[in-house]
């Protein structure tokens, strides 16, 4: 080895200690630049939300509501609110990766702020959810999705959309922290997201499940975040419906981020 | 050096205060009580090392003085700030290279580096120019556009602790800093600590590898079942086992029992025997009664192979302080 050129290793000034907002932004710049270097994650994100359409409006779709293109029409909007709860599965099996490989220990020996690394994992997921949900969008439209409220519309639906993701991430941030084995998670998640999902009205009207059923659907957080979904884009949606749908995410935001936190100076 | 006395007069409220200082320290997690009671002063500039075998308690002492772990009894200053009250001082003056690689897999090398002087502060164009300098101070140039989870476990560990210095810390701890590494890339890990210390960084050390604390600790605390057993300059620790160990092979491994006995009984010392070998060892207190014994043997008609005094190795020390029977586990826990 040559040497170590001591010059490099000199004690340099400081620079002055940067705010919560710089650390966040930070942490939200490594989201980005690991989406640079794992394309291949998109695969995952995506690959599971396309099936789901394909399959259900092609095979189930002239069954459940007269033709394929009706099908799509109500379908559309409802999977990508699946898709974004997906998603967050895989933002949780993250970050228990990232806590078994004792980044996070680096992270809490630092100086910053605590919650920085999960604006983070936040500003990744949106991220993630934006990509993934534009691609599904745009197969919907070649398969000949029209949202009736226009570009206005669909961005309404997106911002919606990227409230119940950050809703819904914390859930799997949790999970993430307090699991340490990432396909625990994974398993975990779906377990605790399929029926969910299903017993919801992004796939079918729930006017023909049993009573007891239905009347969980009705109330399924899952149900009010589709339909305002489908209100914003087909430009019918009421603020009720909208603020229905943001009870949730509100509500997981307020009881989970301390909960994060606490869990993470926890030791 | 004007430089680094301001930067650590930034850091410290005192410029006389040791570097650590931990006053009964204990951890217990559940029934097990993984750190005992354990008192440190670590003096400024120095490599202090922590000897001690697997789960004696090392790596919970060191997260505690990190603020990572949170004491259930004791307390401790880091650079004179307290670890109970002021962990966000302890924090700004301290950096910390844990086991497992605290590096993001999927970013490059300098990506890592400049995520972390971002983290602190330094802005764009600074925070790539440190990167570098980090980079090429820990012969990684030529990687820095390589993807972590490409590099060696050598390079790992380099970047791993470049990473700690983006900021130069008052205290460096590094947790089993060559574990798992070739005996190459140990050298050149070591060689680059002992570069830290010249440049005025305190660093505290834990190791299993008593040739690694030998090598780089001017101070040495042996800890086992969480309770500091001994602690000094590795001369202090051999002295105290005495002026040396009287190694000798024996022609005829039959005369094994009668040359334990009569060492015994010239050296006054226990005999550490290793059959396969027909060898024998055993602490002598001066050159001098380990020649008389010598004598003994040969009197005695035992016929030798050979003989060597050795000052004793920190192996012996360890031995003789813990009575354990057989060499420290080798596995990474």
């Amino acid at each position: 080895m040559t040497d170590l050129t001591p010059a490099n290793l000199q004690p340099m000034p400081r620079p002055p200690r940067p705010s919560a907002l710089s650390n966040a932004l930070t942490f939200g710049w490594r989201a980005v630049l690991k989406f640079r270097h794992v394309p291949e994650q998109l695969f995952d994100l995506v690959m599971t939300p396309l099936m789901f359409t394909l399959l259900f409006t092609f095979v189930f779709g002239g069954a459940l509501a007269g033709s394929t293109r009706d099908y799509l029409q109500f379908f559309l909007p409802g999977i990508l609110v699946q898709t974004v709860a997906f998603n967050a599965v895989y933002s949780g099996m993250g970050l228990s990766t990232d806590l078994g490989k004792g980044l996070f220990d680096r992270f809490r020996s630092l100086p910053i702020w605590p919650l920085a690394p999960f604006a983070g994992l936040v500003v990744g997921d949106l991220l993630r959810h934006l990509i993934a949900g534009g691609i599904i969008l745009g197969i919907g439209l070649v398969l000949g999705y029209r949202p009736d409220a226009g570009l206005p519309g669909v961005v309404a639906a997106f911002l919606l959309l990227l409230a119940i993701g950050f809703g819904i991430g914390w859930v799997f941030i949790v999970l993430g922290l307090l699991i340490r084995t990432p396909t625990t998670v994974m398993t975990l998640g779906f377990t605790v997201l399929f029926p969910v999902v299903f017993a919801s009205n992004i796939m079918v009207q729930p006017d023909t499940m049993p009573d007891w059923l239905r009347a969980f659907v009705e109330v399924n957080p899952i149900s009010l975040m589709t339909t305002a979904m489908r209100g914003l884009m087909a430009g019918t949606a009421t603020l009720p419906q909208v603020g229905l749908a943001l009870l949730a995410p509100v509500l997981l935001t307020g009881v989970l981020a301390p909960v994060t936190l606490w869990l993470y100076r926890r030791t | 050096m004007d430089t680094r006395s301001t930067i650590l007069s930034d850091t410290t409220p005192d410029r006389e205060v040791a570097a650590i200082r931990a006053r009964g320290l204990v951890k217990r997690f559940g029934g097990l009580t993984a750190v005992d009671g354990i008192d440190l002063d670590v003096p400024r500039g120095m490599i202090f090392a922590i000897l001690g075998p697997n789960g004696a308690g090392k790596t919970t002492l060191m997260r505690m003085l990190a603020t990572l772990t949170r004491p259930d009894a004791g307390t401790a200053t880091v650079m004179g700030h307290d670890i109970l009250t002021a962990p966000a001082a302890v924090r700004g003056a301290i950096a910390m290279t844990g086991q497992f690689a605290s590096l993001d897999e999927d970013l490059t090398g300098r990506e890592n580096l400049v995520f972390l002087a971002r983290l602190w502060g330094f802005g764009g164009r600074a925070a790539g120019r440190r990167a570098d300098d980090l980079l090429a101070a820990f012969e990684l140039t030529e990687a820095r556009h390589r993807q972590v989870k490409d590099y060696s476990g050598g390079m790992r560990r380099r970047l791993d602790i470049a990473a700690s210095l983006v900021v130069t810390p008052g205290v460096l701890f590094l947790d089993e800093p060559t574990t798992g590494l070739d005996p190459t890339a140990r050298q050149r890990v070591w060689r680059m600590i002992r570069h830290l210390a010249q440049s005025g960084v305190t660093v505290l050390l834990t190791t299993q590898y008593l040739e690694e604390a030998d090598q780089l600790a001017r101070r040495i605390a042996v800890i086992d079942h969480g309770r500091k057993i001994a602690e000094g300059t590795s001369r202090e620790l051999k002295a105290a086992t005495g002026s040396g160990f009287l190694q000798v092979a024996l022609a005829d491994p039959g005369a094994l029992d009668r040359a334990a006995a009569l060492l015994e009984e010239h050296l006054a010392a226990p005999v550490q025997r290793s059959p396969e070998g027909a060898r024998l060892s055993v602490m002598a207190r001066t050159p001098e009664a380990a020649s008389a014994a010598l004598s003994a043997l040969v009197a005695a008609g035992i016929a030798l192979e050979d003989f060597a005094m050795g000052a004793p190795s920190l192996e012996d020390v360890f031995f003789a302080l813990t009575g354990a029977a057989g060499p420290p586990p080798e596995e990474v826990a």
